[in-house]
């Protein structure tokens, strides 16, 4: 294993990502409870031999609960971060190799963009396309592809002067063969980083998202939206708010970490 | 430091904030809800609607209306609320400060605490001190500002022991001691992730400039450890942290729409949400543009003040 997952945070970072994708592909599976069958006797308990994480105000099981919407939090903010990082980039790569004016009026636009505070252009977005899951994940996409443009293509930028893509040049390879072969691979490792601490934001935005009842819809699971139901009872049962928020900062403390370990495992200068 | 350094920057300030008035006036024309039938009410006849229409100037092709609205917003006009039937720059005006007063407090404290906190850690690298910012800025940055803000009440302001009050607003030339108890919650929420960002951040330069020669050959000149720290490397660290800094304005911007909507802060975040819910287009659009404006302002302030910092970037 490569040194920068050696290190206490890369470990731990390493070991969160596995329980939180084992969670969110075999979680619905291994629920012990429905997670949406009240139990008018049990509301607001605390962890019990029963109820591990207690019960919500409606008697349901927090750990079932929890369970089950882990694919619904998780698949979120990676499915939104696939698609904005799919976007930005290729925005982002026609601009660096481009260059001249198409350049500058790709750039500018993106500037534009990115003096929207990336929260208040998801909320404008939502509200454009309604609320509900789908919606809410490709507004947090578009909202995240003007930033992966600009990362693609300072990527692209400092790569294109390098020696060998220079040696390419002069070799006459056709352009579709630099930049394919010669650009991308190379350009790639930043982008990869950079997404990988994004799906933690993008988790968090939807969970906010869900918590401000614009994102996922009662009855889901959605990490948010359980913190959002159960705040009304935060007083008599903390565990119902306290539960699925440690799960939503569990989830994106996993990606921040990996992402911070994968960034040192590929930067040549700190993995010696 | 050149004029025109400042002239060219200024200048992209103001390409900017043209691209997002035109962002904006498009999201606006696209979101769902017609004014005049906004105002009107779901009954308002056909012709009254029409009518209601040309006197907003709806009837006009786009670009009429976009050049409308950009010369009123030049001369401080945002037009008239929908919902609240009251002049938009009065009601974005007086939510504007109260959002200042937060985001200015908690810009502030997160100042004051992060600088020296990254740089302890970087100074006792591998230290206890050092693991524990560590893991603090590592948990910091992995809550959302509704989890951290709803523990903060759970936990503080709560029946259990109620020391802060749970929500609310009390203007700071009202009251200072009021203002200071309803400020607290709020502006730690914001501050939580902020803290443990820029932190993370003057930890990785600081530490990058205590292993440069400059640094070895301050200390093998014999100067004190203290000296070497204070005149050699913090002055060196300090316009990359002040550039994170005006990077986390704009996620401060996007945090205080959240945590004032969940502390009842009377401010442009609340303003914004009330607005959405609405579809009160005029107050959404000027709150969207004043929002990007603090943000473009802000990271202007910030390249002058990295340019007096470091010279490199000065001459470059």
């Amino acid at each position: 294993m490569p040194r920068a997952f050696r290190t206490a945070a890369g470990i731990t970072g390493l070991g969160l990502l596995l329980i939180v994708m084992a969670a969110a592909i075999f979680g619905p599976f291994l629920a012990p409870y429905d997670p949406q069958v009240f139990h008018p006797t049990n509301r607001l308990e605390g962890p019990s031999a029963a109820h591990w994480l207690g019960t919500d105000q409606f008697g349901r099981d927090l750990l079932s609960r929890i369970l089950n919407g882990a694919p619904s939090t998780i698949f979120f903010g990676l499915g939104a971060t696939l698609f904005g990082v799919g976007a930005g980039s290729v925005i982002g790569v026609i601009a660096g190799t481009a260059g001249g004016w198409i350049d500058s009026i790709i750039m500018r636009i993106l500037d534009g963009l990115l003096a929207v505070p990336e929260l208040l252009f998801t909320l404008l977005i939502v509200t454009f396309l309604g609320g509900g899951m789908g919606q809410a994940m490709l507004a947090v996409a578009v909202a995240f592809t003007p930033g992966m443009a600009r990362i693609a293509r300072s990527s692209v930028l400092s790569i294109r002067t390098r020696e060998y893509v220079l040696a390419a040049v002069a070799r006459g390879e056709p352009s579709r063969y630099i930049i394919l072969r010669e650009v991308l691979p190379n350009a790639i490792s930043p982008i990869i980083v950079e997404s990988t601490i994004r799906v933690a934001f993008a988790i968090m935005i939807g969970a906010t998202l869900g918590f401000l009842g614009l994102g996922a819809q009662p009855p889901s699971t959605e990490w948010g939206l359980m913190v959002a139901e159960a705040r009304q009872f935060m007083f008599r049962n903390a565990w119902t708010v306290a539960v699925p928020g440690i799960a939503i900062a569990m989830a994106a403390m996993g990606f921040n970490l990996f992402g911070d370990a994968l960034r040192d495992s590929l930067d040549p200068k700190r993995n010696e | 430091m050149t004029l025109g350094y400042i002239f060219r920057r200024l200048m992209a300030v103001i390409l900017v904030l043209f691209v997002v008035t035109f962002a904006v006036f498009a999201i606006t024309m696209i979101l769902p809800g017609n004014a005049a039938v906004m105002i009107l009410g779901e009954y308002g006849t056909e012709e009254a609607v029409a009518a209601m229409e040309r006197i907003l100037g709806l009837d006009k092709p786009w670009h009429i209306q976009y050049i409308d609205w950009l010369v009123g917003v030049l001369h401080g006009d945002f037009g008239q609320s929908l919902r609240l039937s009251l002049p938009v720059a009065d009601v974005v005006g007086d939510a504007f400060w109260n959002s200042a007063s937060l985001a200015i407090t908690a810009l502030l404290s997160v100042t004051i605490i992060a600088i020296p906190l990254g740089a302890l850690a970087a100074i006792k690298r591998g230290s206890t001190a050092d693991l524990i910012i560590g893991i603090f800025s590592y948990i910091g940055s992995s809550m959302p500002e509704f989890v951290t803000a709803t523990m903060l009440l759970i936990f503080v302001a709560g029946p259990a022991l109620g020391l802060l009050p749970a929500g609310g607003f009390i203007a700071i030339n009202e009251s200072l001691g009021g203002f200071t108890s309803h400020v607290i919650l709020p502006a730690t929420t914001l501050g939580l992730v902020l803290t443990a960002h820029i932190s993370r951040q003057v930890r990785s330069e600081m530490s990058e400039v205590l292993s440069s020669d400059y640094i070895r050959a301050a200390r093998l000149k014999g100067l004190s450890e203290h000296r070497v720290i204070r005149r050699h490397a913090l002055p060196n660290s300090l316009a990359p942290a002040v550039a994170v800094i005006s990077l986390d304005i704009g996620y401060l911007l996007g945090g205080i729409i959240v945590v004032e909507e969940i502390f009842a802060w009377p401010g442009l975040g609340r303003l914004l949400i009330y607005a959405l819910e609405n579809r009160d287009l005029p107050v959404i659009q000027a709150i969207t543009l004043v929002l990007a404006t603090v943000y473009a302002l802000s990271n202007f302030l910030s390249d002058i003040a990295i340019a007096i910092l470091d010279p490199r970037v000065r001459y470059a």
